[in-house]
């Protein structure tokens, strides 16, 4: 060993185990640190968030019986004017539901109830399947002849079957396991529904 | 590893320029370290084509995804028009588009006949574990970059397909729904999406596969290739330090090689000239409109290298549970090193339990292969199930049956028959 080079002896490792371990540690702590903004760069920018806002429906241009499909936040929503008969359906199969209570699936508590709804009449949900997010498709007509004698009406997802009631809730033999969400929604006056917010006075987005 | 030969630029001629980068690059080393050195088993078979097959694939699907790229364009407003752009406008843009959507099927096609050829020698054995874990790293980011790809033409069938994978991620309990969220960048699969993906298939992906394969090939030229008889070769070392039943890579097989890249070649052809969408198994009908929000296709399934894991899905009538066996349905070749317990390497030395169940097992993939693009009712389900349970009881009962199973004594040589 040349002159001016401590030898072993003199090493005093534990104090370099010490600092090489500090090192190491802090500059772990700060890489950690430093993949926050690319990590949050993948959530929903400002843009996508303001296009998120709320969105209006006129419900006078809806017949008795009929659905019609309106965009917010990039998904359908289905909304049902529901006729007597159609409400009068969700009565009676409540052993073939997984969930007739809607006790584990997704809603406003304002909707946590048979109808599914604020207001019977009207039926209000996210058109995505809650097994894998296809879009069912409206089969209203009691005893479809694909779905079984005693189809009482309701939405079928053709993707992998799942079959939904008039509230939509799943039915056992479903690959669902949840009922279809409800958007948290009000209604602004007799006609006006309001998609996005619990309460009509609310100006901003829920989210 | 390779004899002590003395440098070949040694005899170069001083001054010429094999001498002159010789001094400042090591290049006759990496020649001889990697292929005039490099001793491969004398005994391969068809099986042992896929490997190199695969790598031109790669070379295939970079050279053309790199001049798709000039004319792409991702975003909502112009994905699809680019695409049809690139098909009816630029110059020879269908030749370029097909042959990158071909490749992409020719690709997992290789692979998979690459995977069993390890199945069939028990190459996956000791000690080559790391090799294979290596190679799934390289067919797990093949399996991301395929779906990647097949979202950027923004057709029908990319929207509901990216829609039907990305939600998979909400069944995770707790972090589900804000991972769905994150993945998407948006409250739907949008322009946020696509984009990301976009970025994910030119750049992140393909250099995850580079380096993927470059370690999968250095593990390689640790342990040598295994061969039909499942025999080390460097067991039994001739005078000259090489193994007796070993010849060097170069020039043997990469000539053997080109003569499969050259069949291959031909096959793949004939699928684009004539059959580009190969009855809607490599492109499907859907995907020739536009993506819409609106409207689900009357039936999704995803390209045809997907369906074994899909119908495994669909089988489950839980969306959970189903989800995670089809996790686990490709995870599981992850342990197949440890859960084989047979004493040798090779089918061709295994008894009758072990040659059964890898049958049951391949027949089973292709079954599943197959139900995975029928819809999900009546019969269909019900054999998906049947498949399904063949396909994990492979894997689950393997440290049992293997290790009952009877064997044949392995020979000593590799068994060979010459030509001459």
């Amino acid at each position: 060993m040349a002159d001016g080079v401590i030898g072993d002896s003199q090493v005093d490792k534990s104090r370099r185990v010490f600092l090489t371990t500090a090192t190491v540690t802090t500059g772990a702590i700060g890489a950690a640190f430093a993949l926050v903004p690319f990590i949050s760069s993948w959530m929903p920018s400002e843009r996508a968030r303001a296009f998120g806002a709320p969105t209006e429906l006129d419900l006078s241009k809806i017949e008795p019986g009929q659905m019609v499909m309106v965009m917010w936040r990039k998904q359908p929503i289905f909304v049902v004017r529901r006729t007597a008969a159609m409400l009068a359906s969700l009565a009676g199969h409540d052993d073939r539901l997984k969930d007739p209570t809607s006790a584990n699936s997704d809603q406003p508590p304002y909707a946590k109830n048979v109808q599914r709804a604020r207001k019977p009449e009207f039926l209000v949900l996210i058109g995505v399947c809650t097994h894998l997010g296809c879009l069912p498709k409206a089969r209203f007509e009691a005893g479809f002849a694909e779905l079984g004698a005693d189809w009482p009406g309701g939405f079928f997802c053709p993707c992998h079957g799942s079959r939904f009631d008039l509230s939509g809730r799943v039915f056992d033999g479903s690959p669902a396991s949840v009922n279809l969400r409800v958007p948290p929604y009000a209604f602004a006056g007799e006609q006006t529904l309001v998609i996005g917010v619990d309460s009509a006075n609310q100006k901003q987005g829920a989210a | 590893m390779a004899a002590p030969v003395p440098p070949p630029a040694a005899a170069a001629k001083p001054g010429g320029l094999r001498a002159w980068i010789y001094k400042r690059f090591p290049i006759e080393e990496l020649i001889r370290d990697q292929l005039t050195g490099y001793y491969a088993p004398k005994n391969f078979n068809i099986w042992y084509f896929f490997g190199s097959l695969a790598l031109v694939v790669l070379v295939l699907q970079l050279v053309t995804g790199i001049f798709l790229t000039m004319f792409y364009k991702p975003g909502e407003a112009t994905s699809f028009d680019s695409v049809e752009f690139i098909m009816r406008e630029v110059q020879w843009g269908w030749l370029i588009r097909y042959l990158h959507s071909t490749g992409a099927s020719v690709f997992f096609i290789v692979v998979y006949l690459h995977m069993f050829r390890s199945m069939l020698y028990g190459s996956y054995k000791a000690p080559r574990e790391l090799l294979w874990l290596i190679g799934m790293l390289v067919y797990l980011a093949l399996m991301a970059e395929a779906f990647f790809g097949y979202v950027l033409p923004w057709g029908n069938m990319s929207f509901w397909g990216a829609q039907v994978i990305v939600n998979l991620f909400g069944t995770i309990p707790v972090i589900g729904p804000e991972l769905v969220l994150w993945i998407r960048g948006d409250y739907g699969i949008a322009d946020a999406t696509l984009n990301r993906f976009f970025a994910l298939h030119v750049a992140a992906v393909p250099l995850a596969i580079l380096l993927f394969v470059m370690l999968h090939l250095v593990a390689l030229r640790r342990t040598g290739s295994n061969n039909p008889d499942g025999i080390e070769i460097k067991e039994r070392v001739g005078a000259d330090g090489h193994p007796l039943d070993g010849i060097p890579f170069h020039p043997y097989y990469t000539v053997k090689d080109i003569v499969g890249v050259g069949v291959m070649l031909v096959m793949l052809a004939i699928v684009v000239f004539f059959v580009p969408s190969f009855g809607g198994l490599f492109l499907e009908a859907p995907n020739f409109e536009p993506a819409n929000p609106m409207s689900t296709p009357e039936h999704i399934a995803p390209v045809w290298y997907f369906t074994p894991y899909y119908a495994i899905l669909r089988a489950v009538p839980d969306q959970r549970l189903g989800a995670l066996l089809m996790f686990l349905a490709v995870a599981l070749f992850v342990f197949l090193p440890w859960l084989d317990r047979s004493p040798v390497k090779s089918m061709r030395y295994r008894g009758p339990i072990s040659r059964t169940a890898l049958a049951i097992f391949a027949v089973s993939f292709i079954a599943l292969g197959y139900l995975g693009l029928q819809p999900a009712e009546g019969l269909y389900v019900i054999l998906a199930r049947v498949f399904a349970c063949c396909y994990f009881g492979f894997f689950v009962l393997m440290p049992w049956y293997s290790r009952i199973d009877k064997v044949k004594p392995v020979p000593e040589r590799v068994v060979f028959h010459d030509h001459a």
